[in-house]
């Protein structure tokens, strides 16, 4: 009997890690060559001086994180990084934010639910549409928008009302800024439907009460909407922070001479790059990814540690 | 108690006009620039340069199209980025949705640390492992070549694919597969002809998402088809090659269409399918 099961059993599982081995080699494989490798090879190159021309390099150890710690660009990258940090999030979640409670509660009531204003299905279209372009493509774009003649279009526009055409890219002061403005644009129409779903998930009656309680919409957006989305902000804090970290194609489309005027705007994706594939130094590029990694994590787990708070369960 | 239909506004004031004035000067702010492309791609030099930038052009010359298409390759590149986003797309969803059903629904030695290697994927900024990718698409022989392009936006589309399927297959009901085996189908018929059909909800989702990533690349096809591979471009490096290296005797007009003819297919592409697009690529910030 119990010769039986076995053999009837044994085939059977046999099968089974059969069918997982089958159904996980070639993703595993693929992944693990392309992704996982790549990320733990990049740790090691980081401590060579490879230049990329010759297959042998030597370990410097720590010589190509001392040169960059000494790197002017370096530390402008990192400080762009940190503006970029500060402004992008807050303003994209703060314009978002106002769109998304007006065009899902700002409405008044009908039939005792919360409505948006009218033409809300329209702006929830329209806002969303830049998501789907592609950053290089917004950068060439808002190039053609922001020529720092009288020809661009928002230059005309000033114009138009007497003010002198204003260099949005060509002033050092003033072009990441302009980038900013531009990841802004992009980005606002995502987190409005983000947090519209966010919000059509916080149940009417609270909304209702709050309402009958004479509550307008201050205090709706303020005690009522902000404290509720808490876990949904959290989620567009964390990707608006990783963007910040990026930035590389539109400063690479947008900005003058990639990065300029003047290393203005340029950010560490783009030193990686141009490290590595302009000048081949593929060991100081590897070290600056390092550098990068480092700076993403550490946003992330302070945010995680930072905003966490007891969930209001509803 | 029911309440005849009746909107009442909350406080009125000067709040709600203002704020009605916001949503429209952003919608201007989106729709603007797009229209004022198009229009340009119609237009002289002269008239895009000329005093009145904004103005409609005198006539509609459909030349600078002809231009973009033929002369600057756009053409090209489009048909190229379609047969590359369409086969890695493909794969995308065949291999991470093969995985995440084994992942989901088999319990094995290191199952979980398998999940949790996949899942680890969307924390490293892609960056860091760009020298080493890029040397190991240069060793195989894949530089500058579709394949590489394909395989590598496969890799790196698997770890969000897999970690949002994986959640899906969870949620799907065991019973009807094991109604499958038992009726004596093999664990691959029961996942091709029961689990993924079920799945088709989530399918769809995580395949416009991937669509649209991939088909907005920019970083990898930069890195991975270099400057001697140029008939092998895609959309995005061709439009900013035209914008970057066309220096001042630049054809604005042909830009300008290039431009459009990048955009108007997204364009369709996301009213025909805005509300499978918008939950598609906000699912994953609400998993």
């Amino acid at each position: 009997m119990r010769h039986g099961k076995l053999s009837s059993a044994s085939p059977m599982a046999l099968r089974r890690y059969g069918f997982i081995l089958a159904f996980l080699a070639a993703p595993l494989v693929l992944y693990v060559v392309f992704v996982i490798a790549p990320y733990v090879q990049a740790f090691q190159i980081a401590l060579t001086n490879w230049k990329g021309i010759s297959p042998d390099f030597d370990y410097v150890g720590f010589e190509n994180f001392g040169k960059m710690f000494a790197d002017d660009v370096f530390w402008q990258a990192v400080r762009h990084h940190g503006l970029l940090l500060l402004v992008m999030p807050l303003a994209t979640i703060a314009i978002a934010l106002f769109f998304s409670f007006l065009l899902n509660v700002g409405g008044g009531q009908a039939n005792g639910r919360r409505t948006g204003v009218r033409g809300s299905a329209f702006y929830k279209i329209v806002f969303f549409f830049p998501q789907v372009l592609a950053v290089a493509i917004v950068g060439v774009l808002f190039q053609a928008i922001l020529r720092p003649d009288k020809t661009g279009v928002v230059n005309s526009v000033l114009g138009a009302v007497g003010i002198d055409p204003v260099g949005w890219l060509i002033n050092p002061d003033l072009a990441l800024w302009t980038i900013m403005g531009v990841m802004v644009w992009q980005a606002v129409g995502f987190y409005v439907v983000l947090f519209s779903a966010g919000m059509s998930s916080i149940p009417p009656e609270v909304f209702e009460a709050a309402a009958l309680d004479g509550a307008g919409r201050f205090t709706l957006f303020f005690k009522i909407t902000l404290p509720l989305l808490w876990d949904t902000l959290q989620v567009g804090w964390v990707y608006l922070g990783i963007a910040a970290f990026d930035g590389f194609a539109l400063v690479q489309v947008l900005s003058v001479d990639r990065g300029g005027p003047d290393n203005a705007t340029t950010v560490l994706p783009l030193e990686i790059w141009r490290q590595a594939f302009t000048f081949s130094k593929y060991g100081y590029a590897s070290a600056m990814g390092v550098a990068l990694f480092f700076l993403t994590l550490t946003f992330a787990v302070l945010t995680l540690r930072v905003t966490r708070r007891e969930r209001i369960e509803f | 108690m029911t309440r005849p239909p009746q909107r009442t506004g909350g406080r009125v004031g000067v709040f709600g006009p203002l704020s009605h004035l916001a949503l429209v000067v952003w919608a201007i702010l989106v729709i603007f620039p797009i229209i004022w492309t198009f229009l340009g791609s119609f237009k002289t030099n002269t008239e895009i340069f000329g005093e009145h930038p904004l103005g409609l052009p005198a006539t509609f010359h459909w030349d600078a199209w002809g231009r973009a298409w033929a002369k600057a390759h756009i053409g090209q590149y489009l048909v190229n980025t379609v047969i590359v986003v369409a086969v890695s797309t493909f794969f995308t969803m065949l291999l991470s949705s093969m995985a995440a059903y084994v992942l989901a629904r088999y319990r094995f030695p290191g199952s979980k640390a398998i999940y949790l290697l996949f899942v680890s994927g969307l924390s490293f900024p892609v960056f860091l492992a760009l020298v080493p990718l890029f040397l190991t698409v240069k060793n195989l022989g894949l530089l500058g070549t579709h394949t590489g392009v394909v395989i590598v936006y496969v890799a790196y589309s698997l770890p969000f694919s897999v970690f949002f399927l994986t959640a899906f297959f969870k949620t799907l009901p065991t019973s009807v597969a094991e109604a499958a085996m038992m009726d004596g189908a093999s664990h691959t018929r029961t996942f091709f002809q029961v689990m993924l059909p079920m799945a088709k909800p989530g399918l769809i989702s995580i395949t416009i998402f991937n669509i649209l990533g991939q088909w907005n690349q920019y970083l990898l096809p930069i890195v991975l088809l270099p400057g001697n591979a140029e008939e092998k471009w895609l959309i995005t490096q061709g439009i900013a090659n035209i914008s970057t290296n066309a220096g001042y005797e630049a054809d604005w007009a042909g830009l300008f269409a290039a431009l459009c003819m990048a955009i108007i297919p997204m364009l369709i592409v996301y009213i025909v399918f805005q509300r499978q697009i918008q939950s598609g690529l906000t699912a994953g910030a609400l998993k």
